[in-house]
Formats: structure tokens, sequence, C-alpha cells
């Protein structure tokens, strides 16, 4: 580990932030996997892990919608540092230094970078229409006063948004163990220093602002403090 | 004509499953078929007592909607209804046409591309397509799958029910109780074969009494049926209470079925994979220290251990 001052680094994630978005965590896992055993037959084994096959039916979707309260708070607790900025583009852009870990040619970016704030969105999108597709199918509630045609086309939209938000949950999930510090930062709240100013040069600024420091230095070109080369 | 589909050993088709049904013991067994003749139908009912009589089901009474359909429509306990519809032709002449609605037993069966339970439907070598309750899981995609609205789902136990053609009795060599019910021979049953020769035969003599358009309800677009009708109409067979007039399984259920899972699944299994393989070849992005000065950083780390200044 090679890390520093992190119980007294900076707080990126609250208590409530913290346990909301592991509320939801653990849910959307349970979800895929209880969603999973039922979309091919490849998975259908997975139903074991809820009690059977047709306990894994049944409990689906009340996780689904335990899931669903938690992410509408969590959404909009996280709408304002999600909004898509000009240095986002650029980013996005340079997403070949990104994943070959050449982090000192990318520009500073606010609390999230342009994959977790296009992480947001892709749930964002996602989650409503696995919600509502996913009423319209609850047996024995809904399904039975629902036509045909609108089964046959939520049943289709259902799995195929899941795909797309499973995609989204592997790249979260490796994204948050590529880049060390993240995993810390949501379990225990607190990042160092150098951890904010390597990875979100505008954001530690702005917290250092606040703290009163004039000239925090998260912008400077040379973030990456520990270089052997100075 | 042989029956013996409850062997478990001639199982052509299973729900949810990618690997071959046992089927050695198909040899010879020669697909069956019923023929449902609506012309020479009076609407007795009779097939419907039969139907629940010997499958033990007993409907909850209900009420008169004001039509002979009676129940109004299938339920899990009613796994046949009659259903009637007054139709004026040409030459402004009353037909009354009755059809007995039940399921249509699809050599390409809707419900059994749908079902993601293993085994919880099956269809035989004689044709017949079985829902194995004992593996339902109640999800209903039977319903979405099926091109003739037949599944239906119990509230007692949320199961999928539906006509079984009396697989049970076609076993022993019996033909369905509907069958041997019927009054008017409007109901028969034998190998596909004879139906449909049969059925030609009918049509033959509904076309030398002014049936034009009379012919056979087979419907090529599920792969043909082991429920044929024989219809006056056969060029409208939305009339006998909307009877399908080309049916298949619905694009969006061969949407939502077809190669695009495999494929999404493969997909998923790569991407987990993906993201394994760069992290072994490009590596984690390693947290930065806080300070250059290795002593001043290791002095940093005490801090944190000791968690002194824990907020």
């Amino acid at each position: 580990m090679s890390h520093s001052n992190v119980k007294h680094g900076i707080l990126r994630y609250g208590w409530w932030t913290r346990v909301n978005h592991w509320l939801i965590a653990i849910s959307f896992v349970l979800l895929v996997l209880s969603g999973l055993s039922l979309f091919y037959p490849a998975f259908f084994g997975l139903t074991a892990l809820f009690g059977g096959p047709e306990p894994t039916r049944i409990v689906h979707p009340y996780i689904g919608v335990f899931m669903s309260l938690f992410f509408v708070i969590q959404a909009v607790r996280f709408f304002g540092d999600n909004l898509i900025r000009r240095h986002d583009v650029q980013w996005m852009k340079q997403i070949r230094d990104v994943l070959a870990n050449r982090d000192e040619r990318l520009p500073p970016v606010g609390k999230n970078n342009a994959g977790q704030k296009l992480v947001y969105w892709i749930f964002l999108a996602t989650v409503p229409v696995l919600l509502v597709t996913g009423i319209v199918l609850w047996r024995p509630w809904v399904a039975d006063e629902m036509p045909i045609w609108a089964l046959r086309w939520a049943v289709t939209i259902h799995a195929y948004t899941a795909f797309i938000a499973i995609i989204t949950l592997v790249i979260h999930v490796y994204s948050a163990i590529w880049v060390k510090g993240s995993v810390r930062a949501m379990t225990q709240g607190r990042v160092s220093h150098a951890w904010a100013r390597h990875h979100h040069g505008l954001w530690y600024d702005e917290v250092r602002r606040k703290e009163g420091y004039d000239d925090p230095g998260g912008l400077s070109p040379n973030r990456d403090v520990p270089s052997k080369r100075t | 004509m042989r029956g013996d589909q409850i062997n478990l050993q001639n199982i052509v088709a299973r729900s949810a499953t990618t690997t071959p049904s046992p089927q050695v013991r198909q040899g010879g067994v020669e697909p069956v078929a019923k023929l449902i003749d609506v012309s020479v139908c009076i609407g007795c009912k009779a097939c419907q007592v039969a139907c629940s009589e010997w499958n033990d089901l007993r409907d909850e009474v209900g009420h008169c909607h004001g039509v002979y359909d009676n129940p109004i429509d299938l339920t899990p306990e009613s796994f046949e209804v009659m259903r009637f519809s007054e139709y004026e032709d040409e030459q402004g002449n009353l037909e009354w046409l009755i059809r007995k609605d039940n399921c249509m037993h699809c050599a390409e069966p809707g419900c059994l591309k749908a079902c993601p339970s293993p085994g919880a439907i099956v269809q035989y070598a004689n044709g017949i397509v079985d829902f194995n309750s004992e593996h339902c899981i109640g999800c209903g995609y039977c319903v979405a799958g099926c091109p003739f609205d037949i599944p239906r789902i119990s509230e007692r136990d949320n199961k999928a029910y539906k006509c079984t053609l009396c697989s049970d009795r076609v076993y022993h060599g019996l033909e369905p109780a509907c069958v041997k019910s019927c009054p008017t021979s409007a109901i028969m049953f034998g190998t596909k074969e004879d139906m449909l020769d049969y059925g030609a035969s009918r049509v033959a003599n509904l076309k030398d009494r002014g049936y034009e358009n009379a012919g056979i309800y087979d419907p090529q677009g599920v792969g043909g049926t082991h429920v044929v009708y024989v219809l006056q109409h056969a060029d409208k067979p939305e009339i006998y209470s909307g009877l399908p007039r080309d049916p298949h399984i619905a694009p969006t259920v061969e949407l939502w079925k077809g190669v695009t899972k495999p494929i999404m699944s493969v997909a998923l299994g790569m991407s987990v994979l993906a993201g394994f393989f760069h992290y072994v070849m490009k590596g984690p992005k390693e947290e930065p220290e806080d300070d250059p000065d290795p002593e001043k950083a290791h002095d940093a780390r005490e801090i944190d251990k000791r968690g002194e200044d824990r907020l």
C-alpha cells in the first residue's frame, strides 16, 4: 500500500452517501444474480443462491423496488456532480491515456471524471426502464392486468436494458479495483490529498479553497507529486 | 397410433435447455392431432364438461355475461372454452360460428421458447406440448410467448396451466376427453396425417355445399399445429372469435429469446475478462504519495495506523 494521510485526508463520501451507495450496490448485485438466472439457461443454477427457482422469481422484484427507492435518493444527491463539463469531453477524448495509466497527460477534472459521470447517466437511464418494465411483468400483482403485447415489450426491453446495466456495473466495479484508493473512499469515506489532487484536481482545489487555501495546487501541471524525477 | 409420450425418453424439445433432450424412444411415434370441425359443432359444451371431469377441474361458477360463452375466457381451471360468434355472410345470412378454443399444441411452441425454467414445458415426440407444472416458477413468460393467448396462471399456486391434449389419456392409447364426449364427431383425434386426410374430405364436402373458402387451419407460421380446425371460411379465420390469421412467435419474443441472449451472455463474461486482463497488462492506478519524501510519507502512514486523528 502506498498511501498516506488518509485519516486526515479529505472527506469524499459522507456516511449516508456510503450507506446509500452500498444499499444500492448489494441490491444491484442480488438483482444481477437473480435476474441472470432467468436470463439464460446457463445461469439457471444461480437460483440456488435464492432458495430455488420460484423464490428467485418472487424475490427479484421486491429487491428491485427496494433498490429503486435508494437509487432515486442517490441520483438526486449526485446530480450536480455529474453534469458534463467541457473538460470531461477532453478527458473522454483521451480515454486511451486513461486506460494506459498515463494520468499525467489528463486534464484536471471535478469530483467525478467523465467515466464516472457516464456510469451515472447510464444507470439513471436504465434503472427507471428496468423498474417500469419490471413492474409490468410483476406476478402475481400486476402482469395479469397487462395486455400481452405489453408483456412482450416489457420482457424484451427489460432483458436488453439489464444487459446494458450489467455491463456498466462490471465497468464500475472494475474501475474501483483498478484505481487504488477508490474502494477505501467508498467504504471509509476519506481520500488522501495526493489522491484527490491526482485524480480530481478541480474538486481538490474547490475543497481546499473552501478550507481557506489560496493556491491549493490541484491545477499544477505536476500533479503527480511523488515523481521520482524531482 | 402409439401415444407413449410420458416415458420421459421421447421429449423432442424442453424449455430453457440448450442440450438435446432425452429422445431415443421416438422411433415410430407418429405425430398426433385433434381435429375440430367447426361446421358440425352444435355448441353443446359436452367437451368443456368432459375436460373438467377428466382433469378434475372445478372452475368457479361465474356470471352470465349475456352471451353463450361460459366461462367468458380461459382460466387456470378451464382448459378450453367454446367461443360463440354471430357472423353475417355476404348474402346477409346469419351464421353461428362456434369454436372450441384451447391450446393449439404448436410444432414450434412460443411458450416453450419463452419459458426460463428447464423442463417446465416439454414437447413429446407425438407433438403434444405439455406443462410440467412442478417445474413452473410462475413467471408468466409463457403467456408472453404464446401466439394464441392460451396459458393462464393460477392464483392458488402461481403455476401456468393449459390444455394437455389429455397427454395422460393419450399415453394409455385413449383419445382426449373432449373427443370422447363429442356427440356430433366435431372433434376427432388420430395421427396428424389421418386428421389432415379426414379434414380434406370435410373441406371437399363443405365446398360441395357452397362454402367456397372452406379449408383446414393448420398455421405454418408456428410450424403447423397439433390441433387443427376445419373452417367454413378459412380465408377469414378472425371471424371465429379472433382466430389469428397468420400466427407466429411475436418478433419481440424472437428478439428477446433469439440468438441475442447467448451473445449477450458471452459479452458479459468477456467484459469481466477484459477488466481482468486490463489489470494484468496495464496494472492499477497506484495511489500517489502525499509527500515525495519517503520518510515523511512513512511518518504519515504511522499516524494513519494509530488512527489518532480520525475525524
